[in-house]
């Protein structure tokens, strides 16, 4: 049963009232503009032993997501398709307000909101991950762990997913004449079969002020969100009001035409990252 | 389920329905005997029950809050509600449902009335047919209303969906299945606040937009409709002879 939440981590009156006097007046107690994304860095292949994954880290946020390939059986409405599961933890380590146990409806909600973007934009061309078409096909297993929390949590699930899904190759398969599948993992192929890019871009709203990404801080005050995935060809791939709190017509428009501008981008900055790969990064300290 | 042909040659859609129009909504308050205030809601054959017990006590203390009640909310369905049987256990889809449901009921509550108390919106599913979450938000505002809960405004929600590429008002469960986009919205209107609102496939700018409207349209129906169903239940004073 969902209930509405304790305030996690209680922030005090007065630094609260400083956060949104200052969004009020169009700046943030990190020196951010109400449209600036904090920095990401993005370090895929981070996990050798995954066949995909990324380590994001967006601002003080961090989180690891891993792609792992398993031969399985093809869901009876699409025999000829792949498919995809979604899944996400926020661990303990993360935060002292993480338990740990099975995911919460917040990191089932998370998991789930990428989850459709990718599927509604057919982000993956899922027929092209038919085995033996109708028997065996590639499951995609995409599972996203929160290691450090400092706000935005779906955004930076998101950008980990992208940058994982990027980073992921198809290993070599050998099908004998009775169909059984061998999987020679050593060998890779070829990249996972790419559509579409997509990003979520998380809008927050305080008295009537929109800004993007934010901190555990600005978290703390807010009213509301709109969680909104945008397309690397400026469609909208979904949305997600979340929190208590409502939003007037005119702000849901406001918050997408700010997505659409800043989700754009930020796929172009995740290609380049995941292009030129661990710019810098030590990937010893979790990519500090 | 065979797929229909969503969109007709006369331009109606499968169920002989023009793209903005609404299926039969029929509304019934107070429907429950124990519980402090309940709604059925139908949507065409979407049948919801809600149910809301309290602002009361509650054994969980620890997550009762000093200066308001705290909302719980359970979404529902039963498990002969769909085509396939649903499991009993509660699935991702429920988990994520019952937090939306609840966070469209937030901005409406005067939950600062009645401090370290709870205030409990059960949702059942009854019979799914397509927009079972707006059915669910429409029929728990209702229920809190008969509750005598406070509130700032009544909660209606309906879907927009994106079928064979026409927008249409209220999807069914053959054009959620067969659409390119499903778009539940909930909306307090007097106060003008949007209080749920996902988004589950592709659109454009302009199509979204587009779709919204049609949504708040849709809403403001389904609002008359609750309004006249409350003045039913409380404004018609039977004198016995």
């Amino acid at each position: 049963m969902s209930h509405t939440p304790s305030p996690g981590i209680i922030t005090p009156k007065l630094k609260a009232n400083t956060i949104v006097n200052m969004i009020k007046k169009g700046i943030r107690s990190s020196g951010r503009g109400l449209t600036d994304y904090r920095p990401i860095d993005v370090v895929v292949g981070y996990v050798q032993n995954a066949d995909g994954s990324a380590l994001v880290r967006l601002g003080n946020t961090v989180v690891v997501a891993g792609v792992k390939l398993e031969v399985g059986s093809p869901y009876p409405d699409t025999p000829n398709e792949g498919a995809l599961i979604v899944n996400a933890e926020f661990m303990p380590a993360a935060s002292p307000t993480f338990e740990p146990g099975p995911p919460d409806e917040n990191a089932i909600e998370l998991a789930r909101v990428i989850d459709r973007a990718l599927r509604e934009l057919k982000a993956i061309d899922m027929s092209k991950l038919a085995i033996v078409p109708g028997r065996r096909v590639w499951i995609i297993y995409v599972d996203i762990y929160v290691l450090d929390h400092d706000g935005n949590l779906v955004d930076a699930s998101s950008i980990a997913t992208l940058s994982a899904l990027l980073n992921t190759t198809l290993p070599k398969v050998e099908v004998d004449e009775s169909g059984n599948v061998r999987v020679e993992k050593n060998i890779r192929m070829s990249p996972l079969p790419i559509n579409h890019k997509v990003v979520t871009v998380t809008v927050a709203k305080v008295e009537n002020v929109l800004f993007i990404d934010p901190d555990l801080d600005e978290e703390g005050v807010i009213e509301t969100k709109l969680v909104i995935a945008v397309s690397d060809d400026s469609r909208i791939a979904g949305i997600q009001k979340s929190g208590s709190g409502g939003l007037t017509e005119a702000e849901i428009l406001a918050a997408l035409d700010i997505a659409l501008k800043t989700g754009v981008s930020l796929i172009k900055t995740i290609e380049s990252r995941v292009l030129e790969p661990t710019l810098g990064l030590s990937t010893n300290t979790l990519g500090q | 389920m065979e797929k229909p042909r969503l969109i007709r040659e006369d331009g109606l859609r499968h169920d002989g329905r023009r793209p903005d129009e609404l299926r039969p909504v029929r509304i019934s308050i107070g429907v429950l005997n124990k519980a402090s205030g309940s709604a059925l809601v139908e949507y065409g054959g979407t049948k919801v029950l809600a149910a809301v017990h309290g602002p009361r006590e509650i054994s969980q203390r620890h997550i009762l809050l000093p200066d308001r009640a705290i909302i719980r909310c359970r979404y529902h369905m039963l498990s002969f509600s769909t085509h396939e049987r649903k499991s009993p256990a509660p699935s991702r889809r429920e988990i994520e449902l019952s937090k939306v449901v609840r966070e469209s009921l937030e901005p409406v509550v005067i939950s600062e009335v009645f401090p370290r108390t709870a205030i409990d919106v059960f949702v059942e599913v009854i019979n799914a047919d397509g927009g079972t979450r707006t059915a669910a938000v429409t029929a728990a505002s209702l229920a809190l209303a008969d509750a005598g809960i406070p509130m700032r405004d009544l909660v209606v929600a309906i879907a927009v969906g994106k079928v064979s590429g026409t927008l249409v008002l209220d999807i069914d469960e053959a054009e959620d299945m067969y659409g390119e986009a499903d778009m539940p919205v909930a909306v307090a209107p007097s106060i003008g606040l949007i209080t749920l609102l996902q988004l589950n496939g592709v659109l454009s700018r302009e199509e979204f937009s587009e779709a919204l409207k049609l949504a708040l349209k849709g809403a403001s129906q389904i609002y008359e409709k609750s309004r006249e169903a409350l003045r039913d239940r409380y404004m018609k004073v039977k004198v016995e002879e």
